[in-house]
């Protein structure tokens, strides 16, 4: 077949272009720019090449950062999603009652970040917080601002609180998708509630639990402005994620160099685990429907 | 295995039922004999699926009780009925291989392996599965598929009863034929009940004993092929069975005279002096065209469908069709016809009048 040639279709493109170049690709070689160079202000710079990344890949504070942002994300999963699960197969079905349940769940979800931190700031607080002031008063010694046991406490329940409802809802989304002819074979082969579940409903919910997974590990990596309100990162350095360390660096100390550098292994590392994650999604997928 | 009886059944879908309308069944009362094979036989929508999942336990009756031999059931769950249903379309677990999926049913019972491998062999060789077995059940086509959800249906060998929802919708026309025989073979060497729900007529005569018409949420009749096709007694059994199906011509009757637009004919039996409604209604068959004798008509037009013509004519202002063999020849000048007396049955308000012999008397017109 005989292509017509005709590049005028590219000038199409350059508004995309133009719009892209602006919003991600001219501030992002700005971070790459600072992070091959020391400046001292007044707009000089120093070429120092991989030197940054070389120091904060041997800096145990990256290092220890890092280790508590896995675990949180990790925890955070691991209650997340189950109980998201054990949510979604609690909610009624239909009827009024249905959807009063949809508005209390997204309820979280529509608080803005700084102010979840700030609720859970006053709640926990033993002087006039309902939830501090109830544990002190049963004898339980709880301070999450001076405890680090604590403070992780009230952060992960803080999470909990606020994304739950996420997973909750897809995972709803994705169990009222199952047609009913389903439920009645399984009750005509005398299934038992796990078979159901494990055989169902499940396989069901993969494909929206994956999203679910996919969306809380990235933003769980990313957290900042909650734990930010509540801990400030500490007590000492316990609460501090990679983004808090990273706007210490940045803002802080204003040291721009190696907070370049820590930017861009930051995005590349969260960049690959989820693209992993993706493949290995996609991959399962494509085998099950050929095997 | 147990006869299954059903007792002034009702049911209705809305929470507070008002009036007949609300209900999708209308008290049912009937006998299903054990190890028998019936076909449920309705067009859409008339309740046959809500009495099989009545019968299943999948749905529990507005009104009325469901008994198992002589144990009342109603309120029992799917489970202790111990009952298979196939349903209208394919049902798999799609993480299960093929083999995992006939063998669930059999494993939620606890079976020992060896018996589950046994029955899970048996019927993979009858639906001709045996090839599939290790494949993932998700990948299937959907007549495939149907065919495990039928395998699964007939995997057990003691349930009480096996109830097929329209099953084989989904399938190739030629393979529906074998299937079908195949489920027949099942019935005579197991002898479980079977309820076959269809609304395809020629899958309901050729699979039942027993052929059960329901109409609007109503059994309207209950009866071996022959009966329905010969005594339907409401004229929808007539209309649905038969194609096409019965004639019915508006008709006076007094006695066991009949008077058809202005001419009279005589019935084989006293009818009495009925009051309402009433029609004659003859099979298309048992009509014969003729020369000169018997009622007038008009014709319309003939169909010729092979073995068949069809011939559409007015027989009084009334639309009727008449049968004929592929050979018989159609004159011009054949203008009118006779209708079977033994086969002609009389409706008062679209219920079948079973009257009482008269004594044999000459049919045909006057």
């Amino acid at each position: 077949m005989e292509k017509t040639v005709n590049q005028r279709a590219w000038f199409l493109v350059i508004p995309v272009l133009i719009l892209v170049a602006f919003s991600s690709i001219i501030p992002m070689m700005t971070v790459v720019n600072y992070s091959f160079q020391d400046t001292f202000g007044g707009n000089n710079f120093f070429w120092v090449g991989l030197e940054w990344y070389r120091e904060l890949l041997r800096s145990e504070r990256l290092w220890d950062a890092f280790g508590r942002q896995l675990l949180f994300s990790s925890i955070i999963l691991l209650i997340e999603v189950p109980l998201g699960i054990l949510v979604a197969l609690s909610m009624p079905k239909k009827g009024i009652s249905a959807s009063i349940c949809l508005v209390l769940m997204s309820l979280p979800l529509l608080i803005p970040y700084n102010v979840v931190g700030t609720i859970w700031q006053v709640f926990g607080r033993a002087d006039i917080g309902l939830l501090g002031r109830t544990l002190s008063d049963l004898g339980i010694s709880y301070n999450y601002s001076q405890n680090a046991f604590d403070a992780w406490a009230t952060v992960i329940a803080m999470d909990v609180w606020h994304w739950t409802s996420l997973v909750a809802l897809l995972c709803y989304a994705g169990l009222r998708s199952i047609p009913n002819a389903y439920y009645q074979a399984a009750m005509i082969d005398q299934a038992s509630r796990w078979s159901v579940f494990r055989f169902i409903e499940l396989p069901k919910m993969r494909g929206v639990l994956m999203i679910a997974i996919l969306l809380r590990f990235m933003d769980s990596f990313m957290i900042y402005t909650e734990p930010f309100v509540l801990t400030g990162g500490g007590p000492g350095n316990t609460t501090t994620f990679l983004s808090i360390d990273l706007v210490k660096m940045a803002l802080g100390q204003f040291d721009l160099g190696p907070a370049a550098a820590f930017s861009l292994m930051y995005f590349l590392v969260i960049l690959l685990i989820s693209y992993v994650f993706y493949t290995v999604m996609i991959t399962a997928d494509k085998d099950e429907a050929q095997s | 295995m147990a006869s299954i009886t059903l007792e002034n059944l009702a049911h209705s879908y809305h929470p507070n039922p008002d009036g007949d309308d609300d209900f999708a069944l209308k008290d049912v009362n009937y006998t299903w004999e054990d190890g028998r094979a019936y076909a449920l036989l309705g067009p859409s929508g008339c309740g046959k699926t809500t009495l099989l999942n009545i019968i299943s336990g999948l749905l529990t009756p507005t009104h009325g009780r469901v008994l198992f031999a002589d144990e009342d059931v109603t309120a029992s769950s799917t489970a202790a009925r111990n009952i298979a249903q196939v349903f209208q379309f394919p049902v798999v677990y799609d993480t299960m291989t093929v083999e995992q999926n006939l063998a669930f049913p059999l494993r939620n019972r606890r079976m020992e392996a060896s018996y589950v491998a046994e029955r899970v062999g048996r019927i993979a060789e009858m639906i001709g599965l045996q090839a599939d077995l290790k494949k993932k059940a998700r990948g299937l086509t959907s007549d495939l598929k149907q065919k495990i959800s039928l395998g699964r249906g007939m995997v057990r060998d003691d349930v009480n009863a096996i109830l097929f929802d329209e099953p084989l919708t989904v399938i190739d026309p030629h393979m529906k034929w074998e299937l079908r025989t195949q489920l027949k073979s099942l019935h005579r060497e197991f002898n479980h009940t079977m309820i076959y729900v269809t609304h395809d007529q020629t899958e309901a005569l050729t699979f039942a004993e027993k052929v059960v018409v329901m109409h609007e949420g109503r059994v309207v009749q209950i009866g071996t092929p022959k009966e329905l096709f010969e005594t339907p007694a409401h004229s929808f059994v007539g209309y649905f069975i038969g194609s096409p199906g019965m004639n019915f011509v508006p008709v006076s009757v007094a006695g066991n005279k009949a008077r058809l637009g202005d001419e009279t004919f005589k019935l084989t039996h006293d009818y009495g002096n009925p009051n309402g409604d009433l029609k004659l209604g003859i099979r298309p068959e048992f009509i014969s065209l003729t020369k000169g004798v018997g009622l007038p008509v008009r014709i319309n037009r003939v169909q010729d469908v092979g073995r068949h013509k069809f011939i559409n004519a007015a027989l009084f202002d009334t639309e009727i069709n008449i049968t004929v063999d592929e050979g018989f020849e159609i004159e011009t000048d054949m203008k009118n016809v006779i209708l079977d007396p033994d086969k002609v049955s009389i409706f008062c308000d679209d219920w079948r009048i079973d009257a009482q012999s008269a004594g044999k008397m000459d049919g045909g017109a006057t």
